[in-house]
């Protein structure tokens, strides 16, 4: 196992690597550069304060110097500045991730909360009425999308009904119940488009298990339906859902571009986009590789969580029980 | 059953998340769509900042809403003719001034410090400095030097004597005694260690009505009254300011009462606050202010197609713009008979005007040697169809309806349109800069009240390569009598004299067109009915600047 959990981070490890220069080099390829974007905003900007800024940003050096003395600050523990908010990566980071955790933690807790159930449910009514308008609801669910729903929802209850805020952080020492209210729009947007896919993955794999044999035995020794669900099925059910939960998990830190920018909600998606678009090297390169390095250990903890839901599946490359 | 439980539960939860209580008229929440990145007044120009630091602190000099300058932290108007601004003859013969300013004597940051001489030597410091940062230096290199006569009263040396010699508009004051020992560690690391930044709250950073209290990054800031502020009381006690970048959610914000107003400056595009005001518009003031955004397509004069005035003027007149204007954008967006907003002074009144002349665009393509071939499209002697490229930022909604129809207009008389548009970071970034559009690029130029047009119009701002593509005369335009008329007009500080150097640029603007002009963009400020006392200006100066006399009626 330790031997597996090294291997996975030295893997890891040289996959951020070559990210970091991947996406240096093509951030550094797009056209125009940050005194380009200075100057679209300042017609007082003259040619000589355009060549003046380049060198003082180092915009004028060949790519892969300025990657260099990058990585070299990185690998000394420097992150450096961004550009754009002339305050240390990490500080501006911060905020954001918390944010980003808090809407999409909550987004995911509801959607799961909501799908898997749903998604059971479904199975066990295999064909049936209930079966049939779970699966339309998450169909539309899925299909709807983000930006149009999060409209819809902000008309229906900020405008129209009056009783949530449009969006938006909470006011400064706001209590529980008004975060929940700034909440509650862009996390039932998220939620409502996610639980349509856990509850479609939950019943797809809900309906595999229950046609297993041992379902079939456990029925034959006269366990309650309810008993073959949760505790038969369901764990078996569960491994393919752990992969999709573990990819939303990822997404956890690396923030909802859309939800976020159609509720004013600072956070990691539009942090990351924002950073791409006004050539914020550091920040757009922090923000992607610790986004990518999330997504590393997400798929790690669905490798682990495998291993613990089934204990065929062996990781350190010695043949699992078979039981 | 389930269904009633249901029903009363969600009814349960809708009296617990009823909205909170509207907000008392003493406070204001303000709603635009861009994120100041950085506070600092003098590095980097960004329309978010200038916005909330004109509620913040005051430049020496603004144009007022009637395009006026007028003196804000000064407290007389440098002119030559009061003798404040001195013309004084420089060694190398030419022409310098000495300008006289006095800080007005109840300017105090908000920490209780007095605003005071030493910010201005301080500011210029920075200023001039190659590392501090600064964007736009050129103001801060003609200081030659400063020359202090007491607490409050200086006189600057400039090293050149033009028009604008009395426009401090880009002067903002720097509080010497909180940023000095920053800047003093270093200028190179400055802009990321500024006060402005990293505590945005100190109070001693601002002078203005109001001081910043509360920054939430990416989301909004909190301003407060400054206790310090010396001019009129201003009403609120509190305004935030929220960034709302989706112009659909800042309107549903809007109407739930999430925000009060939203700022023209940064606010709905003309077309949106057209759709608004059909819907809404009982419950709001809305006020189109036609500015200083110049929309125009640049022609590219290396194109052989363009090369003759003849086309160029036939291009203009089979266009009608006034059509345009009315159904496009409701009559709200003046059509341009040059780069000069008719509200500016300078604007000429006799510059030749193009109207809707498809008759006479039809002879002067003739004349030019193009004559409609088999499919229309007018074919010259050598067989060239005249089919021209046009581009633009591509997602731009407005341009992009503009372009169908002048695409439709110009089939007309027998031009062939291909349009072919780019994101704005590809059109900018590659095509304007580096002039690789083949025939034709629209967009807008932004500036200032009687902005000299050295950038556009002269020929050393023609973008190459030797030159590192510096300068924005995109359409390669090089009129030697337009390089002298603009020489003579940024010395030039008779006003008479001064416009009608001025009216002659405009006239050859207008004939040579080596730009098609198209209108002036307007912004549209949404105002609740309760809120009197927001003055829209058009200009970069903007109508946060008279914060103080915002108020509810």
């Amino acid at each position: 196992m330790l031997g597996y959990l090294v291997r996975r981070l030295i893997q890891a490890i040289a996959v951020l690597a070559a990210m970091s220069l991947v996406v240096y080099v093509l951030l550094g390829l797009m056209p125009g550069d940050p005194v380009d974007l200075m100057a679209s905003g300042d017609p007082k900007m003259t040619p000589a304060d355009m060549q003046r800024l380049r060198a003082l940003h180092g915009v004028d050096r060949p790519i892969l110097e300025r990657y260099a003395s990058w990585a070299t600050a990185a690998l000394q523990g420097d992150l450096g500045w961004s550009r754009s908010f002339r305050r240390p990566v990490l500080e501006i980071m911060a905020p954001r991730l918390a944010n980003t955790l808090l809407l999409m933690g909550s987004a995911l807790a509801v959607a799961l909360g909501i799908g898997l159930p749903l998604g059971i449910w479904a199975a066990a009514r295999r064909g049936r009425l209930a079966d049939q308008a779970i699966n339309l609801a998450c169909f539309a669910g899925a299909a709807t999308p983000t930006f149009w729903l999060a409209l819809l929802l902000m008309m229906v209850f900020a405008v129209h009904l009056g009783w949530l805020p449009a969006g938006s952080l909470p006011p400064d020492g706001a209590g529980p119940l008004e975060v929940l209210r700034h909440m509650a729009l862009p996390v039932a947007t998220l939620a409502l488009v996610e639980a349509g896919i856990y509850a479609r993955h939950m019943r797809a794999a809900m309906i595999d298990a229950l046609a297993q044999d041992y379902v079939r035995t456990a029925r034959a020794k006269g366990a309650s339906e309810l008993r073959i669900l949760l505790v038969h099925a369901l764990r078996n059910a569960a491994l393919p859902v752990t992969t999709v939960a573990a990819l939303g998990f990822g997404g956890l830190f690396s923030g909802a571009l859309v939800t976020e920018t159609m509720f004013a909600w600072p956070g990691m998606g539009k942090l990351i986009y924002d950073s791409i678009l006004t050539s914020d090297f550091n920040m757009a390169l922090v923000t992607l590789l610790f986004a990518t390095l999330v997504t590393l250990l997400a798929n790690l903890l669905a490798d682990l969580g495998y291993a613990a839901l089934d204990p065929r599946i062996a990781l350190d490359g010695s043949d699992g029980r078979d039981g | 059953m389930i269904e009633t439980l249901a029903v009363r539960a969600f009814a349960l939860a809708a009296g617990l998340l009823a909205a909170a209580p509207a907000a008392a008229k003493d406070e204001l929440t303000i709603g635009f769509t861009q994120y100041p990145a950085t506070l600092h007044p003098i590095i980097d120009s960004m329309a978010a900042k200038s916005y909330v630091l004109g509620m913040t602190r005051r430049p020496f000099t603004a144009y007022d809403k009637d395009w006026v300058l007028r003196c804000m932290l000064c407290v007389d108007l440098p002119t030559v003719e009061n003798g404040l601004a001195r013309p004084v003859d420089r060694p190398d013969g030419t022409k310098g001034v000495a300008i006289t300013l006095a800080i007005h004597p109840g300017a105090t940051w908000g920490d209780g410090v007095p605003v005071s001489t030493q910010d201005v030597a301080f500011t210029i410091e920075v200023g001039r400095d190659d590392k501090s940062g600064v964007a736009a230096q050129e103001f801060y290199k003609r200081v030659e030097r400063v020359e202090i006569h007491d607490a409050k009263r200086f006189t600057l040396h400039m090293e050149k004597l033009t028009y604008q010699y009395n426009d401090f508009g880009d002067f903002q004051l720097l509080p010497a005694h909180l940023e000095r020992p920053v800047f003093a560690a270093g200028a190179e690391g400055y802009k990321q260690r500024t006060l402005f930044d990293a505590e945005p709250t100190r109070a001693g950073l601002h002078f203005g009505p109001y001081r910043i209290e509360q920054v939430v990054a990416g989301s909004h800031l909190v301003l407060a009254p400054n206790p310090t502020w010396y001019g009129d009381k201003p009403h609120f006690r509190k305004i935030t300011i929220r960034a709302i970048e989706n112009t659909a959610a800042l309107e549903a914000n809007l109407l739930s009462g999430s925000i009060d107003y939203i700022a023209g400056e940064l606010g709905l595009t003309l077309d949106q606050a057209l759709a608004f005001e059909k819907r809404h518009g009982a419950r709001f003031d809305i006020v189109y202010k036609p500015g200083l955004v110049y929309e125009h397509i640049d022609l590219n004069l290396d194109n052989p197609l363009l090369k003759d005035r003849r086309v160029r003027q036939a291009l203009l007149m089979a266009l009608d713009r006034e059509a345009l204007n009315r159904q496009l954008f409701e009559g709200k967006q003046p059509v341009a008979a040059s780069f000069v907003n008719p509200l500016d002074r300078v604007a000429a009144t006799d510059t030749p005007r193009y109207g809707f002349e498809p008759a006479r665009a039809q002879a002067l393509l003739d004349e030019a040697g193009f004559r409609p071939g088999p499919d229309g499209i007018r074919v010259n002697a050598a067989g060239q169809r005249l089919s021209l490229e046009l581009g633009t930022t591509a997602g731009n909604r407005t341009r992009e309806s503009v372009q169908q129809v002048l695409q439709n207009q110009w089939k007309r008389v027998g031009v062939e349109v291909r349009i072919k548009n780019d994101p704005a970071r590809v059109f900018f970034g590659e095509i304007t800069r580096k002039r690789a559009f083949p025939a034709m690029a629209m967009y807008a130029w932004i500036s200032s009240p009687e902005s000299g047009p050295r950038n556009q119009l002269h020929s050393k701002s023609i973008p190459t390569e030797a030159n590192n593509f510096a300068g924005q005369n995109y359409p390669g335009f090089a009129n030697a009598e337009i390089d002298g008329l603009i020489d003579r007009l940024e010395v030039e500080l008779d006003f008479d004299r001064r416009k009608a150097i001025w009216t002659r640029v405009q006239a050859i603007y207008a004939t040579e067109l080596p730009v098609l002009p198209l209108y002036f963009r307007a912004e549209s400020f949404i105002v609740p009915k309760w809120l009197a006392g927001i003055e829209p200006t058009g200009h970069l100066h903007y109508s946060s600047l008279r914060v103080e006399h915002w108020k509810p009626r």
